[in-house]
């Protein structure tokens, strides 16, 4: 991740493809995991950790539905339902049969995965505005079923409450300990997402975004394919709504409506679409985005504004920034930030003889 | 099931259609957008929202009489639809769909931001010069709001249709619309009626926030009728403007009866659902919609 070699000197497809590209990236890989899972938790404090763990949980969000949208090319505005769908269908197997973790996360994401597939059927035959739109409507019928139907919701204010996971007996009470736990399935989304990239169905998927009918001539089952790409990313979705459920202690439907459809896609378009790096650095920027426009402003705004005008400013400004960063990266740099990272990296691989 | 009465869906159906009317001038704006340039607009509702509030805000604020604040939203959102073309999508031409999309999502965002900012966050009242007391036609009642706002719709759909049909500048927006290459070798500045189109749909935008800005009042909830823009250019077709139209009345009166004999049952909220639902029976069946041309490409 941070050394390059001077140049390319690959001469096998496998060297090209391996997760390590340089023997000294397990080093670095290492060094990463002991910073990230020994020395975050023993010294930030809890607070920090708690905005760090939503960063974790919408980093799973993000590379799910970089899968969809940057790899397969298929739009979806409706990754909150299924979100919601993941949500629920935990909440409701560890409320009445008292599953735990191990099964409940599964099964939010399976569950999120088949409604995903089903959404994903109309991708044959409507493509990128319809399949917008057709997503728009699953994410509006789908709030709209969860919050009406008592079985699903939990009856009033369509919300359930959940314990925290118990880990073999403890539950995970603390932050920090939610951040361990969090931390696991960052990682496996991560390897899991990188490894489905390097493998037979991520190569279709790739060769469907670039030009879908020369995929079809090669011989790939795009409509396959599509509800491949549905499926998982909508897996990913409802583990997401399975943790935040989690984080939260309670499964809402309105930690899902369709402004959170809009976070994730913002943060794929600001990391980069069709990267994991970017999916994380996306994460972490729309993520903190809010947090720090709050900060910003309660700390240096009280000069300017009163305390009231403040409380007005902060939300509104949360959206100009936000509404006006899409537009900024879209026009810009529309490989995001992942591709200013490798422009920064590059520029250092032969620094400081660059010519 | 509630007994079905005559009378009352009778007058649910009239009020429908008098709201789908409006729908259709917001979907409007839409279509002419879709029809010349391709790119699809999320932000016709905060188009409205935010013309409503130029209109409500000037003549608030700055003690504007409504006439002149209705003109003044007007210029703005031409000058905005304008500016809008130029800045953010000229330099997406020819980029993939979804980064349209997602520009005329951040667009929404910073709008509502924007609007909220300038206009503060409270709900604030558009007096349309009209009356208050409802019409009484026989045995329905009409508030003369909804009347006007579809006399306005009626209006200015009529005047579009003259528009794309006769006038020099429809004729070449449709020829953009058609084919780019041939309307550039015909002497046609494409880039000229892409603005052109926006500003339009800008126009389209302003009548529409001032009519349902004086019905529903004017905050960030007004936004939301642009939700209600999908399913009506779904059913009607995506480039069509009778399209727009009928699309409108059918989603204002399906809502509405729903509204009126499923909410009892549900509890609520089916207003909401109903379209949606109709709109994927329809993408399932003729994505194109009951007017849309016919654009086929097999994969």
């Amino acid at each position: 991740m941070f050394h390059r070699e001077s140049g390319v000197f690959k001469t096998t497809y496998g060297a090209d493809m391996a997760l390590f590209p340089l023997p000294v990236a397990r080093w670095t890989v290492l060094a990463m995991a002991a910073v990230f899972i020994v020395l975050v938790p023993l010294t930030v404090g809890e607070y920090y950790v708690s905005i760090i763990n939503l960063i974790l949980i919408a980093v799973v969000g993000a590379l799910g539905l970089n899968i969809l949208v940057g790899y397969t090319g298929q739009i979806s505005i409706g990754h909150g339902a299924f979100m919601s769908v993941g949500a629920y269908t935990a909440a409701n197997l560890i409320t009445r049969l008292d599953a735990p973790f191990w099964l409940a996360l599964p099964a939010g994401g399976a569950m999120a995965a088949l409604v995903g597939a089903l959404v994903g059927i109309p991708s044959l035959r409507i493509k990128g505005l319809y399949l917008a739109i057709a997503t728009l409507a699953a994410q509006l019928i789908i709030e709209w079923t969860i919050n009406h139907v008592p079985w699903i919701s939990g009856g009033i204010q369509a919300s359930i409450e959940v314990p925290r996971p118990t880990f073999f007996g403890v539950q995970l009470r603390s932050q920090v300990q939610l951040y361990l736990f969090l931390m696991a399935f960052v990682v496996i989304a991560i390897v899991a997402t990188m490894n489905l990239m390097r493998s037979r169905i991520g190569r279709a998927f790739i060769a469907i975004r670039d030009q879908d009918i020369a995929a079809e001539i090669i011989g790939i089952d795009i409509f396959r394919y599509k509800l491949w790409a549905f499926a998982i990313s909508s897996f990913y979705a409802g583990v997401t709504g399975v943790l935040y459920t989690y984080y939260l202690g309670i499964a809402n439907y309105e930690q899902f409506q369709i402004g959170v459809s809009i976070d994730y896609l913002a943060m794929i378009i600001i990391g980069g679409l069709g990267s994991v790096l970017g999916s994380i650095f996306g994460a972490i920027f729309v993520t903190l985005l809010p947090i720090a426009t709050r900060w910003i402003l309660e700390g240096v705004g009280g000069f300017f504004f009163s305390q009231a005008d403040l409380l007005n400013i902060i939300p509104n400004l949360r959206l100009i920034l936000f509404g006006g960063l899409i537009i900024v990266f879209l026009a810009l740099e529309p490989e995001g930030l992942a591709r200013l990272w490798r422009n920064i990296v590059s520029y250092f691989r032969v620094w400081p003889f660059s010519y | 099931m509630p007994e079905f009465d005559l009378q009352f869906t009778i007058a649910l159906v009239t009020n429908g259609l008098l709201i789908g009317l409006m729908y259709a001038l917001i979907a409007l704006g839409f279509v002419l957008v879709y029809k010349a340039t391709d790119a699809i607009n999320f932000a016709q509702g905060e188009f409205v929202m935010f013309a409503a509030f130029i209109c409500a805000g000037a003549a608030d604020l700055a003690g504007m009489p409504f006439w002149v604040a209705a003109a003044l939203a007007l210029a703005g959102m031409i000058a905005f639809g304008f500016g809008f073309e130029r800045v953010v999508l000229r330099p997406l031409l020819g980029r993939p769909i979804i980064a349209v999309i997602m520009a005329t999502i951040g667009i929404a965002a910073l709008l509502r931001g924007v609007a909220t900012l300038a206009f503060g966050g409270g709900t604030r009242a558009i007096a349309l010069p009209v009356d208050d007391e409802p019409l009484f036609l026989g045995p329905l009642m009409l508030p003369p709001v909804q009347l006007v706002g579809a006399a306005v719709s009626l209006v200015f759909l009529a005047a579009f249709t003259w528009l794309f049909l006769k006038s020099r500048m429809g004729v070449a927006m449709r020829a953009v619309a058609e084919s780019q290459q041939v309307a550039t070798a015909m002497g046609i500045d494409v880039r000229r009626y892409f603005a052109f189109a926006w500003a339009l749909a800008g126009v389209v935008s302003a009548l529409g926030g001032i009519v349902w800005g004086g019905m529903l009042g004017v905050d960030n909830q007004l936004a939301l009728i642009g939700l209600k823009v999908f399913p009506v250019v779904i059913l009607g077709g995506l480039d069509s403007v009778v399209g727009a139209v009928v699309g409108g009345l059918i989603v204002g009166v399906v809502e509405n009866l729903a509204a009126g004999y499923f909410d009892p049952i549900v509890g609520g909220g089916t207003k909401d659902f109903a379209p949606y639902v109709l709109m994927i029976a329809m993408l399932m069946i003729r994505p194109y919609g009951m007017f849309g041309s016919r654009r086929i490409e097999r994969v």
